[in-house]
């Protein structure tokens, strides 16, 4: 029998805490079987969001529905939603098998067909083994998988996470959020991921909600939010940039061009109309020569430099402004208070509408 | 990872494709089950005996069912015997008509409004109609005659009232009321209204019969006039050789006994966490005695050493010939033996706030060359100010709340909770009188109790430091430590002395006198011979010891699932009110035991709650006496234990009630245990309130105690307590040995000690 993901919608849902509004009038679809991140910065409401699809809070006002059903006003309980939560809170008097066959003891599942089902899912999440073990005598990143492998276990038609990776160290970082991207697709699950780091929110996300104070700023792709960002924010908050100022001198159709300081670049417009603009530039838009190169670069001088190893960071004084860059290639170190030239090039470069 | 296709592809539970609801199928409306309690309302409507059963009377019971004395309200209704039941008919059939109705919005306001109407009858017939007919003059006056007469409500109108509660909650949950979760709403419902019924109606009626003359009529003067007594507030003490009002009394030794506690608290908490000293174990002792001890007996030891014929009394007159006097009766004696049965209690509030210094911050203040005195000075005595405080403040409650030395020990000082007493149960009863004097005393403990809330209670542990503090604590300058040892020495000594008197004073003729050694005391009291039908328990004591323990062992299980019940909903559960609800449930810890007593009288000695006599009333005035202990050692675990767990427990569809019974429960053991110890003991050691509500059929044992006192029979009362104190001190350290070093995974559940106040 086909397993049917649910869909998870947001109406005007907005959420109100006295004074506080950690929600206000967010509507959003989460398509089914599709894994949907929440990304923001700390406080702007991404775990309100997620504990109200839970139902671990109650919406002030708007509707909630998941695979088309109103459940606005129905309990955690009531809800066929799973979630891991950033601590796992893994039962601590309960062994690993007991922790995961919980949810079926509970909703009265035979005690023998409840582990049978617990050790399915442990061996999913690749635990098989560790049976009998208490949380304390497992690794962060095994928790972690324990608490996967719990929240699995009635197959539920949501999953939730809330920042499910910030306890584990770089490495385990990359390779978990790999291992539930890959769950989530060979399950056809409907996931909603809560972080706070945009790189993990670009690699595992079909689509990415961005939320600043309590509302989305932007809902895309992550193709889209990097190279279209709505606003200032979403360009700043997704993958750094330089917000420079330029000017739009000349309408083409979809497209314009736009003079940045002594630079001309040919853009796409976005809706802005003639006259002054903000452009985001990425920082490895940009790359420092020591000779002019070519038409589109400005002189600057090195403020600050940083050596990371796979690339190198400059701070730049120019007269467009300061800028920072990244060059990723292996060329010569400028030290600070070298005299170099900075390169566009058009690809970096998104004009912000509004 | 085959295993993942494997298992996709062969799902646990069938579910049908397109099925919108997955696991759990329960819409809105069938989430929360009325049904069963609906039925239950119709049973203790239709079929359970509604009044209060008289079974101690000759005449069977349930003679005459479905009508007569043990007969049920439709019944009764119907036979016109109690017509004013039959409207109750109302509320059951509008929650019925919710029940059937499919939209969930109109079921559950239907739902809500029967509910709440049903509660607002049935309560409101059983307050206008008494055992004498209308209850008020004025309805009287408007209905003409002495009207129709009925008994206090009993086991149907209980379960009905119950029933109603519970019906309403589960339509606010319905509503969405606690993220929609009708267990929690129906316990936040029955918590609520056990405080409403049980605190705050008993202290209204106490306001209420304040305001009125003795035969219920309204009368503000008199009010007037016996609040503002010369006898009260008399301030004749300061000018000439006449007695101040007796508030002034209980405020002036409340304030000595707060600021002696306080020192000698202070000294003994340095010593245990500043030196070297070596009997560190015997402070351990001072943190149990003033738990296991009955609030009177420290007075009773005092007039065994002190009194007219007392040991050390004795010495002095045979070998330096000072006279016998009577000095220790009055404000002397009350005062050393507050002091003696509450710097314990100042104790362990300050013990706690000494270690809560985080020793880094003395080392700092060292590092930067400034001496021992200065640092202790500078930094130790300002940060351990709000400390002093609040031991200060509960000295002072403590003081004023005891009733017990007073009463052995008062002479002709008076206090308010002897001088209420004595209202209530001397030869001139005076209700009206002990209502005003209850007033005041209440208003001098709340104001204490607001206090500590507002200004200190929450300044308290503000340097205990979240991650393991490195560092020694700073040894204390010479000179505190000698003023330490100075004060805190003798003291401990006297309070030795008074224990072993009292342990040993059972087993001689009588102190003072003649130290024969004799074991009569004890057998006059707990004698058990061999009878015709087997053993039997002669001694005089018998009788009140078994009943002091079934009362107690009644009360401690509902103590701790109430008080633990309500630590929960205050840490894990948000709703509208939550603050009032957690003062609320903080304040019958502020209400001294003479007052609870006193309002218990008034409050349940008439329909329609007539529980007076009964072992009931004895049970239900230490659950919520006790009730704050068990909600403070919940919440101190509670609030150790990550709210996630709950949550994903919920998240995996566990209801509350199971998520309770299964992750919470089990993580709060230690303090399940801790305040089942707690309200047992306590249950067994107080005095104050139940002096007012034991019956001949249930005297307790610490009433029993105080009356061999009051007619002189020292030996058997000490043997007794000497009795009481070890059975219990063999009860906590059992439980402590069983449960108290228990750890439950990584984390700390450490229960609070209790601290309780009133006698
Ligand atoms: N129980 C509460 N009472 C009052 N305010 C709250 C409560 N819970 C959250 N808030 C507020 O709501 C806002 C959103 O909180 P939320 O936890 O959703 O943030 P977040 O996006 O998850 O942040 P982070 O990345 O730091 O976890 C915050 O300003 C927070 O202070
Ligand atoms: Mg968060």
């Amino acid at each position: 029998m086909p397993k049917a993901p649910a869909s998870v919608e947001f109406r005007s849902v907005s959420k109100r805490y006295g004074l506080v509004t950690a929600v206000d009038d967010v509507t959003f679809t989460i398509e089914p079987g599709t894994l949907v991140t929440l990304l923001g910065p700390s406080g702007c409401g991404k775990t309100t969001t997620l504990r109200l699809i839970a139902g671990l809070e109650m919406a002030s006002e708007g509707q909630i529905l998941i695979g088309g059903a109103d459940v606005t006003r129905l309990s955690a309980a009531d809800r066929d939603v799973s979630m891991v939560f950033q601590s796992y809170a893994l039962f601590p008097h309960m062994s690993v098998i007991e922790n995961v066959a919980y949810g079926p003891t509970v909703q009265g599942v035979p005690k023998a067909r409840a582990r049978e089902m617990a050790a399915e899912k442990i061996a999913v999440v690749g635990l098989s083994g560790l049976e009998n073990r208490s949380p304390s005598e497992l690794s962060g990143g095994q928790q972690q998988r324990v608490a996967v492998a719990r929240a699995l276990v009635l197959e539920p038609q949501v999953l939730l996470f809330d920042e499910p990776l910030s306890n584990l160290d770089a490495k385990l970082r990359r390779r978990v959020r790999e291992d539930i991207r890959a769950l989530q697709q060979q399950l056809n699950l409907t996931v909603a991921y809560v972080t706070h780091d945009q790189e993990e929110a670009l690699a595992v996300s079909d689509r990415i909600i961005v939320m600043s104070n309590a509302r989305i700023a932007q809902a895309g792709t992550p193709r889209d939010l990097y190279e279209q960002p709505a606003d200032l924010f979403v360009a700043d908050f997704i993958g750094d940039a330089n917000i420079l100022d330029g000017v739009l001198e000349e309408e083409r159709g979809e497209r314009g061009l736009i003079r940045l300081g002594p630079v001309a670049l040919d853009l796409a417009r976005r809706g802005a109309r003639s006259g002054p603009v903000k452009l985001a530039v990425r920082p490895d838009a940009m790359a420092i020569t020591a000779q002019p190169n070519g038409r589109a670069s400005v002189e600057g001088v090195v403020e600050h430099s940083s050596y990371l190893g796979r690339s190198l960071e400059y701070r730049i004084s120019s007269p467009l402004g300061e800028l920072f860059v990244v060059d990723n290639g292996r060329a010569a170190v400028h030290p600070p208070g070298a005299r170099i030239h900075v390169g566009f090039s058009e690809g970096g470069i998104v004009v912000l509408p509004g | 990872m085959t295993a993942i296709t494997d298992v996709a592809g062969r799902p646990t539970r069938p579910r049908a494709a397109g099925e919108g609801s997955g696991r759990k199928r329960r819409s809105g409306a069938e989430g929360v089950r009325s049904g069963p309690v609906l039925l239950v309302a119709w049973i203790a409507y239709a079929i359970l005996p509604w009044y209060w059963l008289d079974l101690s009377g000759s005449a069977h019971p349930l003679a005459g069912y479905p009508v007569g004395p043990g007969g049920s309200a439709l019944a009764l209704g119907v036979t016109g015997r109690a017509w004013w039941l039959l409207p109750l008919l109302v509320p059951l059939a509008i929650a019925t008509a919710g029940w059937r109705s499919a939209d969930p919005q109109r079921r559950n306001g239907l739902l809500v409004l029967g509910g709440a109407l049903g509660l607002l009858a049935t309560l409101k017939q059983g307050f206008l109609i008494g055992l004498k007919g209308w209850s008020f003059a004025w309805l009287a006056a408007l209905m003409g005659g002495p009207g129709p007469t009925q008994v206090g409500f009993g086991l149907g109108a209980g379960v009905l009232l119950y029933a109603f509660l519970l019906l309403v909650c589960q339509g606010l949950a319905g509503r969405g009321w606690c993220r929609g979760d009708a267990f929690v709403v129906g316990a936040v419902g029955t918590v609520v209204a056990l405080i409403l019924l049980f605190v705050f109606f008993p202290v209204s009626t106490i306001l209420a019969s304040a305001f009125q003359d003795n035969a219920g009529h309204l009368a503000l003067g008199e009010f007037a006039a016996k609040i503002t007594d010369q006898s009260v507030w008399g301030l004749d003490c300061v000018t000439g050789q006449l007695r101040c009002g007796v508030a002034w009394n209980t405020v002036f030794l409340g304030l000595i006994v707060g600021v002696a506690t306080t020192a000698l608290g202070l000294a003994f908490a340095l010593i245990a966490t500043r030196t070297r000293f070596r009997f560190k174990g015997a402070l351990r002792l001072l943190s149990i005695l003033p738990i296991i001890t009955p609030p009177f007996v420290i007075g009773l030891a005092l007039i065994l050493m002190f009194g007219r014929s007392g040991a050390v009394t004795a010495l002095l007159s045979e070998w330096f010939g000072v006279p016998r006097s009577r000095w220790i009766y009055g404000l002397p004696g009350i005062f050393i033996a507050q002091v003696l049965a509450f710097t314990p209690i100042a104790y362990m509030v300050l013990v706690g706030v000494v270690q809560g210094i985080s020793p880094s911050l003395e080392e700092a203040s060292q590092t930067l060359r400034a001496s021992r005195w200065t640092t202790f000075r500078t930094l130790t005595l300002p940060l351990i100010r709000p400390g002093l405080a609040n031991a200060f403040l509960l000295g002072f409650v403590e003081s004023l709340a005891d009733f017990g030395n007073p009463l052995v020990l008062g002479g002709n000082y008076e206090v308010l909770s002897t001088k209420i007493f004595f209202a209530v149960v001397g030869a001139a009863t005076d209700q009206g009188r002990a209502a005003v004097l209850s007033i005041v005393l209440l208003g001098f403990t709340l104001l204490a109790f607001w206090a500590q809330q507002m200004w200190v209670g929450k300044k308290v542990y503000v340097t205990v430091a979240g991650k393991g503090d490195a560092g020694l604590p700073a040894p204390l300058p010479r000179r505190v430590a000698w003023a330490c040892y100075a004060t805190a020495v003798p003291w401990a000594l006297f309070t030795a002395v008074i224990y072993i008197l009292i342990l040993v004073g059972g087993f001689v003729r009588s102190l003072g006198r003649d130290y024969t050694l004799t074991l009569d005391h004890y057998v006059a009291g707990f004698r058990i011979e061999q009878g015709l039908g087997g053993w039997v328990f002669s001694g005089g004591a018998w009788d009140s010891f078994f009943a002091t323990v079934e009362v107690a062992a009644m009360a401690a299980p509902l103590t701790a699932a109430i008080g633990l019940l309500t630590g929960y909903l205050l840490t894990r559960q948000r709703f509208a009110g939550l603050r009032a609800f957690e003062f609320s449930t903080l304040l019958s810890f502020a209400i001294p035991g003479t007052v609870i007593g006193v309002s218990y009288i008034l409050a349940f000695n008439v329909p329609p709650f007539e529980l007076t006599g009964t072992a009931l009333i004895l049970v239900i005035c230490f659950v919520f006496r006790n009730m704050p202990v068990g909600v403070r050692s919940a919440v101190a675990t509670l609030s150790q234990i990550d709210k996630s767990l709950d949550e994903a427990s919920l998240t995996l569809g566990a209801r509350s009630w199971t998520t309770i019974r299964l992750v919470v429960a089990p993580l709060l053991r230690p303090a399940i245990m801790a305040s089942l110890v707690y309200s047992f003991v306590r249950a067994m050691t107080a005095v104050s309130a139940v002096i007012f509500l034991v019956s001949a059929q249930y005297n307790m044992a610490t009433t029993y105690i105080v009356g061999r006192v009051e007619a002189g029979e020292f030996g058997i009362a000490i043997a007794y307590s000497s009795v009481l104190i070890v059975v219990m001190l063999v009860a906590i350290v059992g439980i402590e040995a069983l449960v108290g070093k228990r750890k439950l995974g990584r984390r700390e559940t450490a229960a609070s000690p209790a601290v309780a106040v009133g006698g």
